[in-house]
Order: structure tokens, then C-alpha cells, then sequence
């Protein structure tokens, strides 16, 4: 924990960060979300040899915040036939359990909600409640392909829910523990990414995690080509959008905990090497080149308005740089810094894959989730532990 | 707050839930509302388990009655015609018999609330085996107690033997 610099009575000291951090958390994760939404359409255009959103703002810099927009203002519809209360909550009950998640994620040493002892099994058990929110809002639209959507994800999250288990028991046979913080020391303690002792329980971890959160090739649930939009096609405007948030959320926690049981955490690459001791000033070399290819952009734009916009961006980046240079900042920054780093590097996978992998047929999906996932990830755990016994 | 007022409100609301939710489960017509307010209630029981300091025991009962069983209940209840089933009688006509077992249970109550918390004998915690820890729920498992949770996880196996027999028309 940072000291603060004024104190406050010591019953409730405990949950003055934790607060600060929960309200932090839920008032900028919209706006995260908002733009892992443009990445996907910046990185999709790439794939497909286009532009992607290009109009509103600068490169589309500020196409999240219209769409936002465009989705509060929009009519709130609900089906004559639906089940009114239960369509209400099924959103609610998608985002607050995705939200309640992000509180376990360690983004760095100091910055994290909660850290209990049972962290990831409880993260696990959140979101599985999440998918409460898939059924019931299936199911409450009183109409086909909402259903049959529901019931597709219902099937697949249970099924796939084993493999991602058993995924991450081999990891955590190697951290020894269940706390999210004590993952990331148990890495920095063996100089060793969990991903190099346990390659196979990765890959089983990234497809199953896929699965999870209905991303292509496991999109059956909501697969356009096939059923609309699956169980969120009667949904529209702001309870739209909460699915919207829940899934990118679901998303950002996933990612999360592979980075932290698999690829360091909020440690920087070997940080038990001094000679690489320059990389703990790799968060202000990015905000400075961040900040000149912005600048640089600026100079390219045409109108006006985008210059300025953008020049005002870059300057806003070199003053986080330079505030950067601030050594007490720069060591609460620098685990963050590579945790963002990290996850955002997982997400772009999902992204990448989304767009270059075909979806696959539902029997498909079964035979690959029980055939080979959960065998493989027995198997795993089984190697894992006899490797473990004998060395 | 002195800290056991806080712990006796936190009793008293989880109370409230959960008996709340297992009156609205049985009352409502709706089975997808039934499993709903079920949800809430199990939620409760695992709020119970979070303040006995048992946080496995509560991760352990999200996971497996809200995000497992539960989900599973709803798969079926989707899959059945509802409207048919709001028709029928939502509950039999035995009050009288009930109602002789709830007087039993009422009187019982009473008796041990008049006698205090003396009545009771207390099993002592065993060694460590009882502790909420994760390691020492793993040793009480796979050490202390390995055949008994070995002859339970065979009995499962069993079941679900039985249960894809049944399902399955050729074998």
C-alpha cells in the first residue's frame, strides 16, 4: 500500500483505497471498453485492407464517445411478450458480475481492489455467475433466436468451463496459491513466466477462455450469420450496451488472468536481471514516442480542428511522460504499465484470431471441448504433478 | 461500529435473504422466476459461509450451485413449456399434515430458545481439518480423509454411469 499523505480514523483506513480504486475503476472501464471496441474495428479494417472508422474525430479517435451516445439516446424497446422484470435485470446481473470481477485483478503491486486468499476461484465462480445474465436475458425475450442463443451459450460455457479449470489448476499447482498478488511474486520468486513451465495449460487456458467469452471461432452464441444476434437480438439503446460493456469486460478479466498466472503479471520482462534494469523506463520512453507519432500525425491532418485535437493528445501524452520522470510515479506506474502492456497484447490475439479464424459448426465445438481440451488438460494436470513429485 | 453489532447486521441480512429468497422461490408460478429468487438465496448461504471466515466454502458454493446446478436447472426449465405448468395446482392439498409437522418444529424451536445456548454441545473443531484454509481443506481431503472422499467421488462416477445409460437408447 502508498502511504498517504493525511490519515484517517482506523476503522475504516482499510477501505479508503479500495474504494477509491473501485470508484476509479467502474467510472473509467466504460470508456476502456469503448476503445477495445475501436482497437477491434481498427484492427479488423487492417485485416481486411481498409480504414476502419476514420470520420468522427481524428483516425476515429473519438468514435467510442458517438457510439456511446448514440446507444443512451437510442428508444429502449422491450418485446410486449417479454418477461419484464427478468429482461431488466439479466443485463444488470451480466455487468455487475463482470465488474465485481475486475475488483480481483491485480493490475500492480499496489493498484488492486481486493486480494484474498481464494482470488482466482473467486473470480472463477463470478463469472460463472455471469452467464445468469446470458440465459435469463435469452430466455425473458420471448422470442426464438434469443433462445436458441441462450441455450447455445449455456451448453458451451458449461462445457468449456471444465477445460479452463483444469487449464488453470496446472498453473496454479506450480504458483502453489489461489491469491492473484501471491501468483505474480510466486513468478518473480521462481525467475520463471509460468508460461514456460506450463505451455499446455496456456494454449488450453487461451482457447477455452475464447469459448468463455463467445468470441470467434467459439461465437456460436450470438453468430450473426446464423441467429441474428443471439440472445441479446431483442435488446437495444443503454441495455444493449450493458451486455456490450459486460462482454468487454469479460474480455479484459480473462485476458487478465492469463497474464497473471501465465506471463508475469505486473512484472517487467526478467526483472531479476540488473543489466535490463533500463526497462523500468520503458513507460516513459512510450508516452514520449507515443507523443511524437501523434505530434506527427498533427502535422499530416488537413483540418484544423483534427490538428489541434491531435496536437493537444500528443501534448497531453509528453506531460504524462515528464510526470513520469517523477521517481515515486514512475514506481507506482511501472507495474501497471506492463500489466496494460501485457493484456492488451492478449486482446489483440483475441482480436486477430476473431478476424482470421472461421467459426466453427456446433458439434465441432463439442467434439474439440470434450474430446481433446479436457483429456489434454487432465493429462496435464497429471504430468504436472508427477514432474512435481519426482523433481 | 463496534464490531459485533456490524457482525450481528450482517447475520440478520443474509437471515432476510435467504429466507426471503427460499419463500419467494417456493411462492412464485414462474419456475425461471423460482430459480431466480433460489439464485438469491444460495448467494445468501455463500454470504453466510464469507462471514464464518470460510471464503473456500463460499467460492466453492458460487461456483458449483449458482454457476454450475443453477445454470443447468435453467437449461432445463427453458427447455419446458411453461405456460402449461402455470396452469396446474402450485401446491397439493395436505395443509393439515404440514401443518402438524410445522407445530412440531415450532414447539421444538421454542423449547431450545427457552433453553438457551446451554442445550446445545458444540462438536470441538478438529485438527486443523476444519480450519477455512485451502492447503488444509486439500491435506482434510486428499490425506486425512482420502478413502471416504475417494468412495464419494466413486459413487458420483456411478451416478453419472447410470444417468448416460439411462439417456442413451443404444448402447
Amino acid at each position: 500500500m502508498t502511504e498517504l499523505p493525511f490519515s484517517f480514523p482506523p476503522s475504516i483506513e482499510p477501505f479508503v483505497l479500495p474504494a477509491l480504486y473501485i470508484v476509479i475503476l467502474v467510472a473509467v472501464f466504460p470508456l476502456i471498453a469503448g476503445y477495445i471496441v475501436l482497437l477491434e474495428r481498427k484492427v479488423m479494417a487492417d485485416i481486411q485492407v481498409r480504414l476502419g472508422p476514420m470520420r468522427v474525430g481524428p483516425h476515429g479517435l473519438l468514435q467510442p464517445i458517438a457510439d456511446a451516445v448514440k446507444l443512451l439516446i437510442k428508444e429502449d424497446i422491450i418485446p410486449a411478450k417479454a418477461d419484464r422484470m427478468v429482461f431488466w435485470l439479466a443485463p444488470v446481473i451480466s455487468v455487475v458480475t463482470a465488474l465485481v470481477a475486475l475488483s480481483l485483478v491485480p493490475f500492480s503491486k499496489y493498484f488492486f481492489v481486493a486480494d484474498t486468499n481464494v482470488g482466482l476461484l473467486f473470480l472463477l465462480s463470478i463469472t460463472s455467475v455471469g452467464i445468469l445474465g446470458i440465459i435469463l436475458g435469452g430466455w425473458s425475450s420471448n422470442s426464438h433466436y434469443p433462445l436458441l442463443g441462450a441455450l447455445r451459450s449455456t451448453a458451451q460455457l458449461v462445457s468449456y468451463e471444465v477445460a479452463l479449470g483444469f487449464a488453470l489448476i496446472g498453473g496454479l499447482m506450480v504458483a502453489g496459491t489461489l491469491s492473484m498478488q501471491q501468483m505474480v511474486h510466486a513468478q518473480l520468486e521462481q525467475q520463471m513466466w509460468f508460461i514456460f513451465y506450463q505451455p499446455v495449460a496456456f494454449v488450453i487456458y487461451f482457447i477455452a477462455a475464447l469459448a468463455e467469452t463467445n468470441r470467434t471461432p467459439f461465437d456460436m452464441p450470438e453468430a450473426e450469420s446464423e441467429i441474428v444476434a443471439g440472445y441479446h437480438t431483442e435488446y437495444s439503446g443503454f441495455r444493449f450496451a450493458l451486455y456490450f460493456l459486460a462482454e468487454y469486460a469479460n474480455m479484459v478479466v480473462v485476458s487478465s488472468i492469463a497474464v497473471t498466472l501465465f506471463l508475469g503479471g505486473w512484472l517487467r520482462p526478467f526483472p531479476n536481471v540488473r543489466l535490463l534494469d533500463f526497462l523500468n523506463y520503458a513507460p516513459i520512453l512510450a508516452m514520449f514516442v507515443l507523443a511524437f507519432f501523434v505530434f506527427l500525425g498533427a502535422s499530416r491532418e488537413r483540418r484544423p480542428i483534427d490538428k489541434m485535437g491531435l496536437a493537444g493528445l500528443g501534448a497531453v501524452c509528453a506531460l504524462i511522460g515528464l510526470l513520469f520522470l517523477v521517481p515515486a510515479v514512475l514506481d507506482w506506474v511501472q507495474g501497471l504499465f506492463w500489466f496494460v502492456l501485457k493484456v492488451f497484447l492478449v486482446l489483440y490475439t483475441f482480436i486477430w484470431i476473431r478476424f482470421t479464424v472461421p467459426r466453427y459448426r456446433y458439434d465441432q465445438l463439442m467434439r474439440i471441448g470434450w474430446r481433446w481440451l479436457i483429456p489434454l488438460a487432465m493429462a496435464n494436470v497429471i504430468v504436472t504433478a508427477i514432474v512435481m513429485i519426482l523433481f | 461500529m463496534p464490531e459485533s453489532i456490524l457482525n450481528g447486521l450482517f447475520f440478520y441480512v443474509l437471515a432476510v435473504v435467504i429466507l426471503g429468497g427460499a419463500i419467494m422461490t417456493i411462492t412464485r408460478r414462474n419456475a425461471v422466476h423460482s430459480a431466480i429468487w433460489l439464485v438469491v438465496t444460495l448467494m445468501g448461504v455463500a454470504g453466510l459461509y464469507l462471514h464464518l471466515n470460510a471464503e473456500f466454502l463460499a467460492a466453492v458454493q458460487i461456483l458449483v450451485y449458482i454457476g454450475g446446478i443453477m445454470v443447468l436447472f435453467l437449461f432445463v426449465i427453458m427447455l419446458v413449456n411453461l405456460d402449461e405448468a402455470a396452469k396446474q395446482r402450485q401446491f397439493n392439498r395436505q395443509w393439515s399434515l404440514a401443518l402438524i409437522c410445522t407445530l412440531v418444529v415450532l414447539v421444538e424451536f421454542g423449547f431450545f430458545l427457552m433453553r438457551g445456548a446451554g442445550s446445545f454441545a458444540f462438536a470441538e473443531p478438529g485438527q486443523g481439518a476444519l480450519k477455512p484454509n485451502t492447503e488444509l481443506m486439500a491435506v482434510a481431503l486428499f490425506q486425512d480423509y482420502l478413502l471416504p472422499f475417494e468412495i464419494a467421488s466413486l459413487l458420483l462416477l456411478v451416478a453419472i454411469l447410470g444417468a448416460v445409460l439411462m439417456a442413451k437408447k443404444e448402447i
